[in-house]
């Protein structure tokens, strides 16, 4: 039977030429924008993870309370025996220590005096340890435009379009004006070492980086930190897991009054990032849907002016005797062949189009000038094993539901005029 | 006739028991009170934070409303920190990173110290009747003190509070409490002074509440420990010479 439909339709061209058009054309969009949706937030949450939530981050339930206003007088204090008892009891996380801070970066002249100034948006990481893997973490080997990482404490990093424009070199001295935890002014001079440029608009803009020790003596925080971050070791975003030790982690706290208990937050939890990926998903569903119901339209008309041209081939089945579910069965075979083809061919093309936005994806910097969002300037399609199959979805229905649709002319038929119907 | 009589005996009386005060009378009392040609403060700034409170010890010179240089003393992180403002420049000195930096723009509205005021509102030195049309609109006991209530509205442009509403000691002419606003009427900041005792021949609080309502906590105390009025200050005081001697 498979045989006869399969042959019925290479044979038969314009019974299958359209219909394969349509549907790999349908597939191939929805493999693309399913691979570009994914490579988008994936780059989101990656970026996300890495720059400011961490797959999981612990904080003093006064600071996430006001986490937008960088509130370092809520830090957590007495760091190094919290980092200790969490890579105790979450061993399947790494553990690190970040401060961010805002402030004034002031050039002197060669007199002491104010040359220049700018706002900074600080950035305190272990940078001096290499073994804490943070300043790969933070891609700032790959970012690093001249200079080099700061080896020794007293070294800073500069955003390297904010070093531009303060006319800074490498080797040149900086003020940071501040306050410290406790609202005290702070001045603290660095030595610029390198500069910088993530390629994110959020990042870039006053980015200054800075080893934690530096931070903690500068803010006067004495084993303090802003944050801690959690990374899970497959470095991998995985909610469940990180979910699962967030929840450990603050039952043990449930039951303290006090503002400044630690509180932890996963990567979802933050940023609002649990709307935009569940947004993601949704958007995802959506497009799927969309392209089922286009396509089940044009192909339910191209199914019935199919019908049109083959009126009088099933006009001769049924005078043969063929019964009518029989046509109907054949004919909805004769879809899902139709719809595997369509669906091979319209996948192999998203995956090809997926791949090229995977390889060099759209540049989107010059719309992100002004954004606070944390996201890459290039936004790259993601080859992912779900788009080998998700055009099927579409390509199948669609192809099946507007054949079914077009088909049911079939039961309209009256044995009793068919003869006249054929002029036979 | 009679009625004519006794109508302007009542007139009398009213006006014999409760004077029409002349607001802009007032306000230059309250000037005359709380602004000097010269000035040496030492104050305690008492910064009540969510996890500790901090006292940050001062030592102030001030000559007229354009020059101000002050030195902090206490807590060892902040000693030898200055500051000096000249005119609506304001310079800081710190000497742990051994530098000088000129601060303007948005920085002028930072806490100072992680108080509830920000250097604008340590800058502000110039009268109130410079600044200010003033209108009684009330009276009020406040602390048991009978007091006018005065609602000051800006007449220049470039102050840091469109609108003040003072309740002034009808006696003393000190100001025990004021609310500051912004153009658009929201309630900026709060202060209380307290403990008003007699120095250098004048009326003076020595204590001030500030409170920033934006934030959170009790606020700050500033406390004047003591104060000498019109002195003779070295004119080097107010340069930048001095914030590295």
């Amino acid at each position: 039977m498979l045989k006869f439909l399969l042959k019925g339709i290479l044979r038969d061209k314009s019974r299958s030429i359209l219909p394969i058009i349509i549907i790999s054309i349908g597939v191939a969009l929805t493999v693309l924008l399913s691979g570009y949706m994914k490579g988008m937030m994936g780059d989101v949450t990656d970026q996300n993870a890495r720059f400011d939530t961490g797959h999981a981050k612990v904080m003093t339930r006064a600071y996430a309370e006001n986490i937008d206003q960088l509130p370092n007088d809520l830090a957590l204090l007495e760091v190094g025996s919290l980092i200790e008892t969490l890579e105790k009891d979450f061993p399947q996380m790494d553990w690190v220590k970040r401060t961010r801070f805002g402030g004034l970066i002031d050039v002197p002249d060669a007199e002491g005096n104010s040359r220049g100034q700018g706002p900074a948006a600080g950035l305190a990481i272990n940078l001096l340890n290499k073994n804490s893997g943070e300043a790969e973490r933070m891609n700032i080997t790959t970012s690093i435009v001249t200079g080099e990482l700061p080896d020794e404490q007293g070294e800073a990093l500069l955003g390297h379009d904010f070093a531009e424009k303060l006319e800074l070199k490498i080797g040149d001295e900086v003020t940071y004006f501040g306050t410290t935890m406790n609202g005290s002014m702070s001045l603290q001079s660095f030595k610029i070492s390198g500069t910088i440029r993530y390629g994110m608009a959020a990042m870039d803009k006053g980015a200054m980086v800075i080893d934690i020790s530096d931070a903690q003596q500068m803010l006067d925080m004495e084993d303090g930190t802003g944050e801690v971050l959690g990374f899970l070791k497959s470095k991998v975003y995985d909610n469940e897991k990180a979910l699962e030790v967030a929840d450990a982690f603050n039952a043990k706290y449930a039951n303290d009054p006090d503002e400044f208990a630690p509180v932890m937050k996963t990567l979802k939890q933050q940023n609002n990032l649990a709307d935009l990926l569940d947004y993601a998903d949704v958007m995802s569903g959506l497009f799927v849907f969309m392209f089922i119901a286009a396509m089940s339209v044009v192909l339910w008309n191209t199914g019935l002016l199919a019908g049109l041209r083959r009126y009088k081939e099933f006009g001769i089945r049924l005078a043969l005797g063929e019964a009518k579910g029989t046509i109907y069965r054949a004919l909805i075979m004769e879809a899902v062949l139709i719809g595997i083809i369509g669906s091979i061919v319209g996948t192999v093309i998203g995956l090809g189009l997926a791949y090229y936005m995977q390889v060099y994806g759209i540049d989107i910097s010059s719309y992100m000038e002004n954004s606070s969002m944390l996201m890459p300037s290039v936004v790259r399609a993601k080859i992912t094993p779900e788009l080998f199959y998700i055009g099927f979805i579409p390509g199948l229905a669609a192809m099946v539901l507007g054949t079914m649709l077009s088909g049911l002319g079939i039961y309209k038929r009256e044995t009793a005029s068919l003869f006249k119907e054929l002029e036979v | 006739m009679k009625y004519l009589i006794s109508a302007i005996f009542c007139f009398g009386l009213i006006s014999f028991n409760f004077p029409a005060p002349d607001a802009a009378e007032i306000l230059q009392k309250v000037d005359a009170n709380m602004v000097s040609k010269t000035s040496i403060t030492e104050s305690e700034m008492v910064i009540y934070g969510r996890r500790n409170s901090r006292t940050v010890v001062s030592r102030g010179y001030a000559e007229g409303h354009k020059k101000s240089f002050t030195e902090y003393l206490a807590p060892d992180r902040e000693k030898g920190t200055k500051m000096l403002k000249l005119e609506d420049k304001l310079w800081i000195y710190s000497p742990s990173s051994d530098r000088t930096i000129q601060l303007s723009g948005h920085m002028l509205r930072q806490s100072v110290m992680g108080s509830d005021l920000s250097y604008e509102d340590a800058m502000e030195d110039r009268k109130l009747s410079e600044m200010y049309t003033p209108k009684v609109i009330g009276d009020e006991v406040v602390d048991g003190r009978k007091t006018w209530i005065l609602e000051l509205k800006a007449k220049v442009e470039d102050v840091n509070y469109q609108k003040l509403k003072m309740w002034v000691d009808q006696e003393r002419f000190i100001p025990l409490k004021e609310e500051m606003y912004a153009k658009s009427g929201q309630l900026l900041k709060r202060t209380t002074m307290s403990d008003v005792v007699k120095m250098g021949g004048r009326w003076y609080p020595q204590k001030t509440n500030f409170k920033d309502v934006l934030k959170s906590g009790k606020g700050t105390d500033f406390i004047v420990k003591s104060i000498e009025f019109d002195v003779d200050i070295p004119e080097y005081i107010f340069s930048k010479a001095a914030l590295k001697k």
